[in-house]
């Protein structure tokens, strides 16, 4: 049995941390079940056999989509920066750029806890202007 | 595993979350000084020195023909309060108990943020913060058992730092019972005392444990400097068969730029 998701220790981490790691091994997952569909897809003539195949890659454009969502939702920076990026039209480096500055600047302001901190990250209390 | 140690403890993650999630609770409505003044960090625990800018002559160079200075900082503070919990407690919150005893980390943390509101408000000498109150620059105006009189009183304030040419908005620290008072009343024609006072400050009316009276200042920004090493965090120091003994902590300073940015409202 593997537990490849973890880089570090497993026994090391905290419980939070653990489960973090495996929902992003569950999204590379999905994102490759994605791309190996769309090779498939590309390449079978059978009708049916396509159906199927469009089928289950629709199954895994849910999959990978909630797994974001759930990664999403435990870590505000991650999300405010892909607020920016996401569903936007125009230049996607120029929207990343943009949200990274913002989101990075904002997490300063608000005195939010460095990586791997185990304070209680209540940081700045200032009501927004 | 860092500084902390909370590894160490037998403590489940669970037992950890009630915790944090409790100590965070208590802190938040407390912390006063966090809802009006600048924060800057958290920086980590290796943050040591909040810099000055500034700087001393040295003398005695170690070779001729050499002038020196030496940097100025303000060193940060280490603030601890110790508490425990009982064993049990924390064996019953793992099964699911949504009423564990954790009154001492309440205490404690209620003795943590008062102590950051008094050093903020009222300076800690011997760490070398000056606190708002003392430091400002207007003459403190008598707050008094009245509080009727208090729009009047946070008015001159607020005129007092106008004519100083400090903007606004304005937010207001008030002690717990000048805080009371204003909660408890309506005005002739039953509006809200609170509710006045917000109008003429134009920011926030904070509940401060620790303030001595009120303290009106801009809450504009750039005026009153918190700088925060490793923010508020629960440790553990060691455990024995009935109770396991940890602390909540942090590390910050706190300097002013512009002490004429404030008005203290005597008791």
């Amino acid at each position: 049995m593997g537990f490849d998701q973890y880089h570090e220790p497993a026994d090391e981490l905290p419980e939070a941390t653990r489960t973090f790691a495996r929902l992003c091994a569950s999204l590379t997952e999905e994102a490759e079940a994605i791309g190996w569909y769309e090779q498939r897809l590309a390449l079978e003539r059978d009708a049916e056999a396509r159906a199927v195949m469009r089928d289950a890659q629709g199954e895994e454009f849910k999959h990978f989509a909630m797994d974001l969502e759930f990664l999403l939702r435990r870590t505000p920076l991650w999300r405010e920066i892909a607020q920016g990026i996401l569903f936007q039209e125009g230049d996607i480096v120029e929207h990343g750029e943009q949200a990274e500055e913002e989101a990075v600047e904002g997490a300063g302001a608000r005195g939010e806890p460095l990586p791997g901190s185990t304070s209680l990250g209540i940081g700045s209390l200032r009501e927004a202007p | 595993m860092n500084h902390l140690l909370r590894g160490q403890a037998p403590i489940t993650d669970a037992g950890w979350r009630r915790i944090d999630e409790e100590a965070r609770e208590r802190l938040e409505p407390a912390l006063a000084a966090r809802k009006l003044v600048d924060f800057s960090g958290p920086h980590g625990w290796q943050h040591s020195a909040t810099n000055l800018g500034r700087t001393e002559p040295v003398a005695g160079a170690p070779q001729g023909g050499i002038s020196a200075r030496r940097r100025r900082v303000l060193p940060l503070v280490e603030m601890r309060a110790p508490f425990a919990i009982v064993r049990a407690e924390l064996d019953d919150a793992d099964r699911g108990a949504e009423d564990p005893d954790f009154g001492e980390l309440d205490r404690a943390v209620a003795r943590l943020a008062e102590a950051e509101n008094r050093a903020v408000f009222h300076g800690w000498e011997s760490a070398g913060i000056t606190g708002i109150a003392e430091a400002s620059t207007h003459d403190a105006i008598p707050l008094g058992d009245d509080c009727e009189r208090y729009p009047r009183h946070v008015s001159k304030a607020v005129e007092a730092l106008l004519e100083a040419g400090i903007g606004g908005p304005y937010g207001v620290a008030l002690g717990p019972t000048a805080y009371g008072r204003v909660l408890e009343t309506a005005e002739h024609g039953g509006y809200p005392l609170f509710e006045h006072l917000r109008k003429i400050l134009g920011g926030p009316l904070v509940w401060a444990p620790g303030v001595e009276g009120a303290v009106v200042l801009s809450v504009r920004g750039g005026d009153f400097l918190f700088d925060s090493g490793d923010d508020i965090s629960v440790g553990y120091d060691h455990h024995d068969a009935d109770a396991v003994h940890l602390y909540v902590q942090e590390s910050f300073s706190f300097r002013l730029a512009t002490p004429e940015a404030a008005v203290h409202l005597s008791p």
